[in-house]
Protein backbone atom coordinates (compact mmCIF):
# COMPACT_ATOMS: atom_id res chain seq x y z
CA UNK A 1 0.00 0.00 0.00
CA UNK A 2 1.27 3.47 -0.77
CA UNK A 3 1.87 5.47 2.38
CA UNK A 4 0.92 9.09 2.92
CA UNK A 5 3.38 11.28 4.74
CA UNK A 6 3.43 14.97 5.46
CA UNK A 7 6.56 16.40 3.90
CA UNK A 8 8.28 19.29 2.16
CA UNK A 9 8.84 19.22 -1.60
CA UNK A 10 12.56 18.81 -0.90
CA UNK A 11 11.81 15.60 0.98
CA UNK A 12 9.41 14.52 -1.73
CA UNK A 13 12.23 14.96 -4.25
CA UNK A 14 14.57 12.91 -2.08
CA UNK A 15 11.91 10.22 -1.79
CA UNK A 16 11.47 10.22 -5.55
CA UNK A 17 15.21 9.75 -5.93
CA UNK A 18 15.17 6.91 -3.41
CA UNK A 19 12.34 5.20 -5.27
CA UNK A 20 14.14 5.62 -8.61
CA UNK A 21 17.25 3.93 -7.13
CA UNK A 22 19.97 5.99 -8.78
CA UNK A 23 23.45 4.52 -8.47
CA UNK A 24 25.17 7.90 -8.15
CA UNK A 25 24.03 11.12 -6.51
CA UNK A 26 26.49 14.00 -6.57
CA UNK A 27 25.41 17.21 -4.91
CA UNK A 28 26.48 20.50 -3.42
CA UNK A 29 24.21 22.25 -0.93
CA UNK A 30 22.41 25.42 -1.95
CA UNK A 31 19.36 27.17 -0.57
CA UNK A 32 16.54 26.22 -0.99
CA UNK A 33 17.31 22.69 -2.20
CA UNK A 34 19.94 21.69 0.40
CA UNK A 35 17.52 19.35 2.11
CA UNK A 36 17.30 17.15 -0.99
CA UNK A 37 20.87 15.81 -0.87
CA UNK A 38 20.78 15.92 2.95
CA UNK A 39 17.83 13.58 3.01
CA UNK A 40 19.38 11.38 0.32
CA UNK A 41 22.63 11.15 2.29
CA UNK A 42 20.54 9.86 5.21
CA UNK A 43 18.92 7.25 3.01
CA UNK A 44 22.36 6.15 1.81
CA UNK A 45 23.87 6.19 5.32
CA UNK A 46 20.96 4.17 6.69
CA UNK A 47 21.38 1.58 3.99
CA UNK A 48 17.95 2.36 2.51
CA UNK A 49 19.44 3.41 -0.80
CA UNK A 50 22.32 1.52 -2.37
CA UNK A 51 24.09 4.37 -4.12
CA UNK A 52 27.31 6.30 -4.25
CA UNK A 53 26.77 9.70 -2.63
CA UNK A 54 29.48 12.06 -3.85
CA UNK A 55 30.13 15.21 -1.87
CA UNK A 56 31.65 17.72 -4.24
CA UNK A 57 33.02 21.25 -3.89
CA UNK A 58 30.68 23.06 -6.27
CA UNK A 59 27.65 22.60 -8.49
CA UNK A 60 29.93 22.57 -11.52
CA UNK A 61 31.59 19.50 -9.99
CA UNK A 62 28.25 18.00 -8.97
CA UNK A 63 26.91 17.95 -12.50
CA UNK A 64 30.33 16.96 -13.88
CA UNK A 65 30.36 13.94 -11.58
CA UNK A 66 26.83 13.14 -12.74
CA UNK A 67 27.95 13.33 -16.37
CA UNK A 68 30.82 10.96 -15.60
CA UNK A 69 28.56 8.53 -13.75
CA UNK A 70 25.85 8.65 -16.38
CA UNK A 71 28.42 8.17 -19.13
CA UNK A 72 29.63 5.12 -17.24
CA UNK A 73 26.09 3.81 -17.54
CA UNK A 74 24.17 4.30 -14.29
CA UNK A 75 21.07 6.23 -13.25
CA UNK A 76 22.16 9.56 -11.83
CA UNK A 77 20.52 12.33 -9.82
CA UNK A 78 21.32 15.69 -8.28
CA UNK A 79 19.53 18.73 -6.90
CA UNK A 80 20.26 22.43 -7.05
CA UNK A 81 18.82 25.91 -7.50
CA UNK A 82 19.52 29.41 -8.76
CA UNK A 83 23.25 30.27 -8.84
CA UNK A 84 24.00 26.58 -8.46
CA UNK A 85 22.14 25.76 -11.65
CA UNK A 86 23.78 28.72 -13.34
CA UNK A 87 27.18 27.36 -12.31
CA UNK A 88 26.20 24.07 -13.96
CA UNK A 89 25.31 25.86 -17.19
CA UNK A 90 28.36 24.79 -19.17
CA UNK A 91 27.96 21.13 -18.23
CA UNK A 92 24.20 21.17 -18.86
CA UNK A 93 24.94 21.53 -22.56
CA UNK A 94 27.44 18.68 -22.36
CA UNK A 95 24.95 16.37 -20.62
CA UNK A 96 22.33 17.06 -23.30
CA UNK A 97 24.80 16.79 -26.18
CA UNK A 98 26.11 13.50 -24.82
CA UNK A 99 22.48 12.40 -24.44
CA UNK A 100 22.82 11.42 -20.78
CA UNK A 101 19.50 10.93 -18.97
CA UNK A 102 20.47 12.68 -15.72
CA UNK A 103 17.67 14.13 -13.60
CA UNK A 104 18.02 17.31 -11.53
CA UNK A 105 15.55 18.54 -8.93
CA UNK A 106 15.56 22.33 -8.89
CA UNK A 107 14.13 24.46 -6.11
CA UNK A 108 13.19 27.37 -8.39
CA UNK A 109 14.88 30.47 -7.02
CA UNK A 110 15.74 33.99 -8.22
CA UNK A 111 19.20 34.87 -9.52
CA UNK A 112 21.62 37.49 -8.16
CA UNK A 113 22.26 40.43 -8.05
CA UNK A 114 20.86 41.45 -5.63
CA UNK A 115 21.20 38.19 -3.76
CA UNK A 116 17.80 36.66 -3.25
CA UNK A 117 17.00 33.16 -2.07
CA UNK A 118 13.27 33.24 -2.73
CA UNK A 119 11.13 31.93 -5.52
CA UNK A 120 10.88 32.79 -9.15
CA UNK A 121 11.62 30.73 -12.26
CA UNK A 122 14.55 32.63 -13.68
CA UNK A 123 17.05 29.85 -12.91
CA UNK A 124 15.45 27.07 -14.95
CA UNK A 125 14.03 29.43 -17.56
CA UNK A 126 17.57 30.65 -18.23
CA UNK A 127 18.54 27.05 -19.05
CA UNK A 128 15.76 26.50 -21.54
CA UNK A 129 18.12 26.28 -24.50
CA UNK A 130 20.46 23.67 -23.05
CA UNK A 131 18.48 20.78 -24.53
CA UNK A 132 17.21 19.59 -21.12
CA UNK A 133 13.61 18.58 -20.66
CA UNK A 134 11.80 20.80 -18.15
CA UNK A 135 8.91 19.91 -15.87
CA UNK A 136 7.27 22.23 -13.32
CA UNK A 137 5.46 21.01 -10.20
CA UNK A 138 2.43 22.72 -8.69
CA UNK A 139 2.67 20.97 -5.33
CA UNK A 140 4.79 18.51 -3.37
CA UNK A 141 3.04 15.45 -4.77
CA UNK A 142 3.82 16.65 -8.28
CA UNK A 143 7.45 17.20 -7.32
CA UNK A 144 7.70 13.51 -6.39
CA UNK A 145 5.69 12.22 -9.34
CA UNK A 146 7.37 14.39 -11.97
CA UNK A 147 10.84 13.24 -10.91
CA UNK A 148 9.80 9.62 -11.49
CA UNK A 149 8.22 10.63 -14.79
CA UNK A 150 11.33 12.61 -15.73
CA UNK A 151 13.54 9.52 -15.29
CA UNK A 152 11.20 7.43 -17.42
CA UNK A 153 11.05 9.96 -20.24
CA UNK A 154 14.75 10.83 -20.09
CA UNK A 155 15.82 7.20 -20.33
CA UNK A 156 13.49 6.33 -23.20
CA UNK A 157 15.59 5.30 -26.20
CA UNK A 158 13.72 7.75 -28.41
CA UNK A 159 14.66 10.59 -26.07
CA UNK A 160 17.90 10.07 -24.11
CA UNK A 161 18.00 13.60 -22.80
CA UNK A 162 18.56 14.93 -19.29
CA UNK A 163 15.61 16.43 -17.45
CA UNK A 164 15.05 19.01 -14.72
CA UNK A 165 12.05 19.19 -12.45
CA UNK A 166 11.35 22.59 -10.91
CA UNK A 167 9.39 23.28 -7.75
CA UNK A 168 9.04 26.72 -6.21
CA UNK A 169 11.53 27.80 -3.54
CA UNK A 170 10.05 27.87 -0.03
CA UNK A 171 6.47 27.89 -1.32
CA UNK A 172 7.03 24.19 -1.99
CA UNK A 173 10.59 23.31 -0.96
CA UNK A 174 9.98 24.23 2.68
CA UNK A 175 6.23 23.81 3.03
CA UNK A 176 4.73 20.59 4.27
CA UNK A 177 1.85 18.89 2.49
CA UNK A 178 0.54 15.34 2.50
CA UNK A 179 2.37 13.35 -0.15
CA UNK A 180 1.60 9.83 -1.27
CA UNK A 181 4.72 7.71 -1.53
CA UNK A 182 4.09 4.99 -4.07
CA UNK A 183 5.07 1.38 -3.45
CA UNK A 184 8.63 0.53 -4.35
CA UNK A 185 7.53 -2.49 -6.42
CA UNK A 186 5.20 -0.33 -8.50
CA UNK A 187 7.94 2.20 -9.12
CA UNK A 188 10.33 -0.62 -10.04
CA UNK A 189 7.80 -1.88 -12.55
CA UNK A 190 7.20 1.61 -13.90
CA UNK A 191 10.83 2.65 -14.23
CA UNK A 192 12.64 -0.61 -14.62
CA UNK A 193 16.37 -0.75 -14.29
CA UNK A 194 18.34 1.70 -16.39
CA UNK A 195 20.15 -0.31 -19.03
CA UNK A 196 22.26 2.08 -21.08
CA UNK A 197 22.49 1.26 -24.76
CA UNK A 198 24.80 4.02 -25.89
CA UNK A 199 26.71 5.40 -22.91
CA UNK A 200 28.49 2.91 -20.71
CA UNK A 201 31.89 1.92 -19.45
CA UNK A 202 32.98 -1.49 -20.70
CA UNK A 203 36.72 -2.04 -21.00
CA UNK A 204 36.14 -4.96 -23.34
CA UNK A 205 34.22 -2.71 -25.73
CA UNK A 206 35.90 0.67 -25.63
CA UNK A 207 34.14 3.78 -26.95
CA UNK A 208 35.00 7.46 -26.87
CA UNK A 209 32.43 9.81 -25.31
CA UNK A 210 32.44 13.58 -25.31
CA UNK A 211 34.40 13.61 -28.54
CA UNK A 212 35.47 16.47 -30.71
CA UNK A 213 33.20 17.05 -33.69
CA UNK A 214 34.50 18.84 -36.72
CA UNK A 215 32.22 21.09 -38.74
CA UNK A 216 31.33 17.99 -40.75
CA UNK A 217 29.56 16.40 -37.76
CA UNK A 218 28.71 19.06 -35.16
CA UNK A 219 25.55 20.29 -36.85
CA UNK A 220 24.17 16.77 -37.18
CA UNK A 221 24.93 16.13 -33.51
CA UNK A 222 22.97 19.27 -32.56
CA UNK A 223 20.13 18.19 -34.81
CA UNK A 224 19.85 14.88 -32.98
CA UNK A 225 19.29 16.84 -29.75
CA UNK A 226 16.56 18.81 -31.53
CA UNK A 227 15.03 15.58 -32.84
CA UNK A 228 15.16 13.96 -29.39
CA UNK A 229 13.32 16.98 -27.96
CA UNK A 230 10.63 16.58 -30.62
CA UNK A 231 10.39 12.82 -29.93
CA UNK A 232 10.00 13.59 -26.23
CA UNK A 233 6.57 15.16 -26.88
CA UNK A 234 5.03 11.81 -27.79
CA UNK A 235 7.01 9.89 -25.18
CA UNK A 236 5.86 12.27 -22.43
CA UNK A 237 2.21 11.66 -23.37
CA UNK A 238 2.80 7.91 -23.24
CA UNK A 239 4.58 8.09 -19.90
CA UNK A 240 1.88 10.36 -18.43
CA UNK A 241 -0.74 7.82 -19.53
CA UNK A 242 1.22 4.93 -18.04
CA UNK A 243 1.77 6.85 -14.82
CA UNK A 244 -1.96 7.51 -14.51
CA UNK A 245 -2.73 3.85 -15.10
CA UNK A 246 -0.28 2.69 -12.44
CA UNK A 247 -0.56 5.42 -9.82
CA UNK A 248 -3.91 7.04 -10.55
CA UNK A 249 -2.66 10.59 -10.88
CA UNK A 250 -3.22 12.33 -14.19
CA UNK A 251 -0.69 14.63 -15.80
CA UNK A 252 -0.83 16.65 -18.99
CA UNK A 253 1.67 18.92 -20.66
CA UNK A 254 -0.84 21.71 -20.26
CA UNK A 255 -3.46 21.14 -17.60
CA UNK A 256 -6.62 23.11 -18.14
CA UNK A 257 -8.92 24.28 -15.39
CA UNK A 258 -12.38 25.74 -16.10
CA UNK A 259 -11.31 26.77 -19.59
CA UNK A 260 -14.31 25.44 -21.51
CA UNK A 261 -16.28 28.65 -21.99
CA UNK A 262 -13.55 30.99 -20.78
CA UNK A 263 -12.96 34.29 -22.50
CA UNK A 264 -9.77 34.96 -20.60
CA UNK A 265 -7.37 32.14 -19.77
CA UNK A 266 -4.58 32.72 -17.30
CA UNK A 267 -1.51 30.74 -18.27
CA UNK A 268 1.04 29.96 -15.60
CA UNK A 269 3.35 27.35 -14.10
CA UNK A 270 4.42 25.88 -10.77
CA UNK A 271 2.73 26.66 -7.48
CA UNK A 272 1.25 29.87 -8.84
CA UNK A 273 -1.22 27.69 -10.75
CA UNK A 274 -2.76 26.69 -7.43
CA UNK A 275 -3.25 30.32 -6.41
CA UNK A 276 -4.74 31.22 -9.76
CA UNK A 277 -7.15 28.25 -9.71
CA UNK A 278 -8.47 29.53 -6.39
CA UNK A 279 -8.80 33.02 -7.83
CA UNK A 280 -10.61 31.70 -10.87
CA UNK A 281 -13.06 29.79 -8.66
CA UNK A 282 -13.84 33.05 -6.93
CA UNK A 283 -14.36 34.90 -10.21
CA UNK A 284 -16.54 32.12 -11.62
CA UNK A 285 -18.90 32.58 -8.70
CA UNK A 286 -19.29 36.18 -9.82
CA UNK A 287 -19.93 34.97 -13.38
CA UNK A 288 -16.62 36.08 -14.87
CA UNK A 289 -15.60 33.70 -17.65
CA UNK A 290 -12.01 32.84 -16.79
CA UNK A 291 -9.92 29.71 -16.72
CA UNK A 292 -6.40 28.52 -16.01
CA UNK A 293 -3.87 26.66 -18.11
CA UNK A 294 -0.94 25.22 -16.20
CA UNK A 295 2.25 24.46 -18.08
CA UNK A 296 3.61 21.22 -16.63
CA UNK A 297 6.03 20.55 -19.47
CA UNK A 298 7.91 23.59 -20.67
CA UNK A 299 10.62 21.83 -22.70
CA UNK A 300 9.88 20.35 -25.13
CA UNK A 301 7.51 23.26 -25.61
CA UNK A 302 3.96 21.93 -26.09
CA UNK A 303 3.29 23.89 -29.28
CA UNK A 304 0.32 21.77 -30.43
CA UNK A 305 -1.38 21.99 -27.06
CA UNK A 306 -0.87 25.75 -27.00
CA UNK A 307 -2.55 25.99 -30.40
CA UNK A 308 -5.50 23.99 -29.10
CA UNK A 309 -5.68 26.14 -26.00
CA UNK A 310 -5.60 29.29 -28.07
CA UNK A 311 -8.80 28.23 -29.83
CA UNK A 312 -10.66 28.34 -26.55
CA UNK A 313 -10.00 31.90 -25.42
CA UNK A 314 -10.13 35.46 -26.67
CA UNK A 315 -7.36 36.56 -24.35
CA UNK A 316 -4.41 34.60 -22.99
CA UNK A 317 -3.02 36.28 -19.88
CA UNK A 318 0.45 34.94 -19.16
CA UNK A 319 1.56 35.13 -15.54
CA UNK A 320 5.32 34.79 -15.40
CA UNK A 321 7.93 34.78 -12.66
CA UNK A 322 10.82 35.45 -15.00
CA UNK A 323 12.14 38.18 -17.26
CA UNK A 324 13.39 37.90 -20.82
CA UNK A 325 14.76 41.33 -21.61
CA UNK A 326 13.18 43.21 -24.50
CA UNK A 327 10.48 40.52 -24.62
CA UNK A 328 8.64 40.32 -21.30
CA UNK A 329 8.56 36.79 -19.95
CA UNK A 330 9.85 33.68 -21.69
CA UNK A 331 6.32 32.29 -22.10
CA UNK A 332 5.38 35.38 -24.07
CA UNK A 333 8.03 34.51 -26.61
CA UNK A 334 7.06 30.84 -26.71
CA UNK A 335 3.35 31.54 -27.04
CA UNK A 336 3.93 34.18 -29.71
CA UNK A 337 6.01 31.71 -31.68
CA UNK A 338 3.43 28.95 -31.35
CA UNK A 339 0.62 31.19 -32.58
CA UNK A 340 2.29 33.50 -35.06
CA UNK A 341 1.11 31.68 -38.18
CA UNK A 342 -2.32 30.71 -36.89
CA UNK A 343 -5.18 32.36 -38.74
CA UNK A 344 -7.34 32.92 -35.69
CA UNK A 345 -5.48 33.77 -32.56
CA UNK A 346 -6.26 35.26 -29.20
CA UNK A 347 -4.72 38.44 -27.88
CA UNK A 348 -1.76 37.71 -25.63
CA UNK A 349 -1.06 39.90 -22.63
CA UNK A 350 2.05 39.29 -20.59
CA UNK A 351 2.42 39.82 -16.86
CA UNK A 352 5.66 39.73 -14.89
CA UNK A 353 5.03 39.21 -11.21
CA UNK A 354 6.20 37.54 -8.04
CA UNK A 355 9.91 37.95 -8.75
CA UNK A 356 12.33 37.09 -5.95
CA UNK A 357 9.63 35.73 -3.67
CA UNK A 358 7.22 38.69 -3.90
CA UNK A 359 3.80 37.38 -2.88
CA UNK A 360 1.26 37.12 -5.65
CA UNK A 361 -2.00 38.24 -4.07
CA UNK A 362 -5.58 38.30 -5.36
CA UNK A 363 -5.13 42.07 -5.54
CA UNK A 364 -2.27 41.53 -8.01
CA UNK A 365 -4.39 39.12 -9.99
CA UNK A 366 -7.22 41.72 -9.99
CA UNK A 367 -4.79 44.16 -11.57
CA UNK A 368 -3.83 41.61 -14.23
CA UNK A 369 -7.48 40.75 -14.84
CA UNK A 370 -8.27 44.44 -15.33
CA UNK A 371 -5.69 44.75 -18.06
CA UNK A 372 -6.78 41.46 -19.66
CA UNK A 373 -10.39 42.72 -19.67
CA UNK A 374 -9.29 45.91 -21.41
CA UNK A 375 -7.64 43.75 -24.07
CA UNK A 376 -10.83 41.68 -24.31
CA UNK A 377 -12.89 44.84 -24.84
CA UNK A 378 -10.58 45.91 -27.66
CA UNK A 379 -9.20 48.82 -25.69
CA UNK A 380 -5.54 49.76 -25.68
CA UNK A 381 -3.30 47.75 -23.38
CA UNK A 382 0.36 47.23 -22.67
CA UNK A 383 1.75 43.96 -23.98
CA UNK A 384 4.06 43.57 -21.00
CA UNK A 385 2.96 44.53 -17.50
CA UNK A 386 4.92 44.40 -14.25
CA UNK A 387 2.36 43.59 -11.58
CA UNK A 388 2.76 44.51 -7.91
CA UNK A 389 5.68 46.81 -8.69
CA UNK A 390 6.36 49.39 -5.93
CA UNK A 391 6.55 52.33 -8.29
CA UNK A 392 6.79 54.77 -5.38
CA UNK A 393 10.36 53.68 -4.57
CA UNK A 394 11.63 53.88 -8.12
CA UNK B 1 54.38 10.95 -51.20
CA UNK B 2 54.41 7.77 -49.12
CA UNK B 3 51.11 6.44 -47.91
CA UNK B 4 50.10 6.68 -44.28
CA UNK B 5 50.53 3.30 -42.60
CA UNK B 6 47.00 3.77 -41.16
CA UNK B 7 45.36 4.07 -44.57
CA UNK B 8 43.32 0.87 -44.48
CA UNK B 9 42.10 1.47 -40.94
CA UNK B 10 41.31 5.09 -41.71
CA UNK B 11 39.23 4.12 -44.70
CA UNK B 12 37.36 1.44 -42.79
CA UNK B 13 36.55 3.80 -39.90
CA UNK B 14 35.65 6.65 -42.20
CA UNK B 15 33.18 4.51 -44.06
CA UNK B 16 31.53 3.13 -40.97
CA UNK B 17 31.52 6.40 -39.05
CA UNK B 18 30.37 8.63 -41.84
CA UNK B 19 27.21 6.65 -42.37
CA UNK B 20 25.47 7.28 -39.08
CA UNK B 21 25.51 9.68 -36.18
CA UNK B 22 25.52 7.82 -32.86
CA UNK B 23 23.45 9.21 -29.96
CA UNK B 24 25.62 11.65 -28.06
CA UNK B 25 28.12 11.65 -30.94
CA UNK B 26 29.89 8.72 -29.34
CA UNK B 27 32.87 7.37 -31.24
CA UNK B 28 32.12 3.67 -31.25
CA UNK B 29 35.30 2.52 -32.95
CA UNK B 30 38.42 2.69 -30.83
CA UNK B 31 41.17 4.67 -32.46
CA UNK B 32 38.78 6.60 -34.66
CA UNK B 33 40.72 9.73 -33.78
CA UNK B 34 42.98 8.58 -36.61
CA UNK B 35 40.40 9.86 -39.06
CA UNK B 36 40.47 13.39 -37.68
CA UNK B 37 42.48 14.87 -40.47
CA UNK B 38 43.96 17.79 -38.63
CA UNK B 39 45.57 18.83 -41.86
CA UNK B 40 42.29 20.52 -42.82
CA UNK B 41 43.10 23.37 -40.40
CA UNK B 42 46.27 24.26 -42.31
CA UNK B 43 46.88 27.68 -43.83
CA UNK B 44 50.57 27.28 -44.77
CA UNK B 45 52.12 24.05 -46.01
CA UNK B 46 55.74 22.90 -45.99
CA UNK B 47 57.30 22.66 -49.42
CA UNK B 48 60.23 20.25 -49.54
CA UNK B 49 63.37 20.59 -51.65
CA UNK B 50 64.93 17.16 -51.87
CA UNK B 51 68.14 18.44 -53.49
CA UNK B 52 69.03 20.58 -50.47
CA UNK B 53 68.16 17.97 -47.83
CA UNK B 54 71.07 16.46 -45.87
CA UNK B 55 68.88 13.85 -44.06
CA UNK B 56 69.65 15.11 -40.58
CA UNK B 57 66.05 14.27 -39.48
CA UNK B 58 65.61 17.36 -37.34
CA UNK B 59 62.30 17.97 -39.10
CA UNK B 60 61.27 14.38 -38.43
CA UNK B 61 62.11 14.71 -34.72
CA UNK B 62 60.54 18.13 -34.22
CA UNK B 63 57.26 17.67 -36.09
CA UNK B 64 54.62 17.78 -33.31
CA UNK B 65 51.99 15.87 -35.27
CA UNK B 66 54.02 13.69 -36.31
CA UNK B 67 53.33 14.11 -39.97
CA UNK B 68 56.74 13.32 -41.39
CA UNK B 69 57.66 9.81 -42.48
CA UNK B 70 60.84 8.61 -44.09
CA UNK B 71 60.88 7.07 -47.53
CA UNK B 72 62.97 4.11 -48.71
CA UNK B 73 65.99 6.33 -49.15
CA UNK B 74 65.40 7.93 -45.75
CA UNK B 75 64.30 11.29 -47.11
CA UNK B 76 61.44 13.00 -45.24
CA UNK B 77 57.93 12.65 -46.62
CA UNK B 78 55.12 14.97 -45.50
CA UNK B 79 51.66 13.61 -44.74
CA UNK B 80 49.41 16.50 -45.63
CA UNK B 81 46.39 14.78 -44.06
CA UNK B 82 47.90 15.55 -40.67
CA UNK B 83 50.48 18.27 -41.23
CA UNK B 84 48.88 21.32 -39.58
CA UNK B 85 51.25 23.77 -41.17
CA UNK B 86 52.91 24.95 -37.97
CA UNK B 87 56.20 25.57 -39.75
CA UNK B 88 58.39 24.02 -37.07
CA UNK B 89 60.07 21.71 -39.59
CA UNK B 90 60.96 24.64 -41.82
CA UNK B 91 62.28 26.53 -38.84
CA UNK B 92 64.43 23.63 -37.63
CA UNK B 93 65.88 22.60 -41.00
CA UNK B 94 69.54 23.70 -40.95
CA UNK B 95 69.85 23.90 -44.75
CA UNK B 96 66.53 25.57 -45.62
CA UNK B 97 65.28 22.53 -47.48
CA UNK B 98 61.75 23.30 -46.26
CA UNK B 99 59.84 26.51 -47.02
CA UNK B 100 56.35 27.35 -45.88
CA UNK B 101 54.02 28.41 -48.68
CA UNK B 102 50.45 29.64 -48.49
CA UNK B 103 48.12 26.82 -49.42
CA UNK B 104 45.32 27.54 -51.81
CA UNK B 105 42.60 24.93 -52.13
S1 LIG C 1 54.59 22.14 -40.79
FE1 LIG C 1 54.51 21.42 -38.70
S2 LIG C 1 53.05 19.75 -38.81
FE2 LIG C 1 53.65 20.15 -40.89
S3 LIG C 1 55.31 18.74 -41.27
FE3 LIG C 1 56.24 20.67 -40.57
S4 LIG C 1 56.47 20.42 -38.39
FE4 LIG C 1 55.06 18.83 -39.04
S1 LIG D 1 65.63 19.09 -41.30
FE1 LIG D 1 65.98 19.70 -43.40
S2 LIG D 1 67.88 18.68 -43.92
FE2 LIG D 1 67.17 17.71 -42.06
S3 LIG D 1 66.04 15.95 -42.85
FE3 LIG D 1 64.57 17.60 -42.57
S4 LIG D 1 64.48 18.56 -44.57
FE4 LIG D 1 66.28 17.31 -44.55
Amino acid sequence: MPIRKVMKANEAAAWAAKLAKPKVIAAFPITPSTLVPEKISEFVADGELDAEFIKVESEHSAISACVGASAAGVRTFTATASQGLALMHEILFIAAGMRLPIVIAVGNRALSAPINIWNDWQDTISERDTGWLQFYAENNQEALDLILIAFKVAEDERVLLPAMVGFDAFILTHTVEPVEIPDQELVDEFLGEYVPKHAYLDPSKPITQGTLAFPAHYMEARYTVWEANENAKKVIDEVFAEFEKRFGRKYQKIEEYRTDDAEIIFVTMGSLAGTVKEYVDMLREKGVKVGVAKITVYRPFPTEEVRELAKKAKVLALLEKNVTFSIGGALFQDFSRALINEKEKPVIVDFILGLGGRDVTFKDLDEALGIAQKALAGEEFDEVNWIGLRKEIL
Amino acid sequence: MAESPFKAEIERVQKEYSEKMTPGAIAVIPGSSVVNKTGSWRVFMPEFNRDKCVRCYLCYIYCPEPAIYLDEENYPVFDYDYCKGCGICANECPVDAITMVREVK
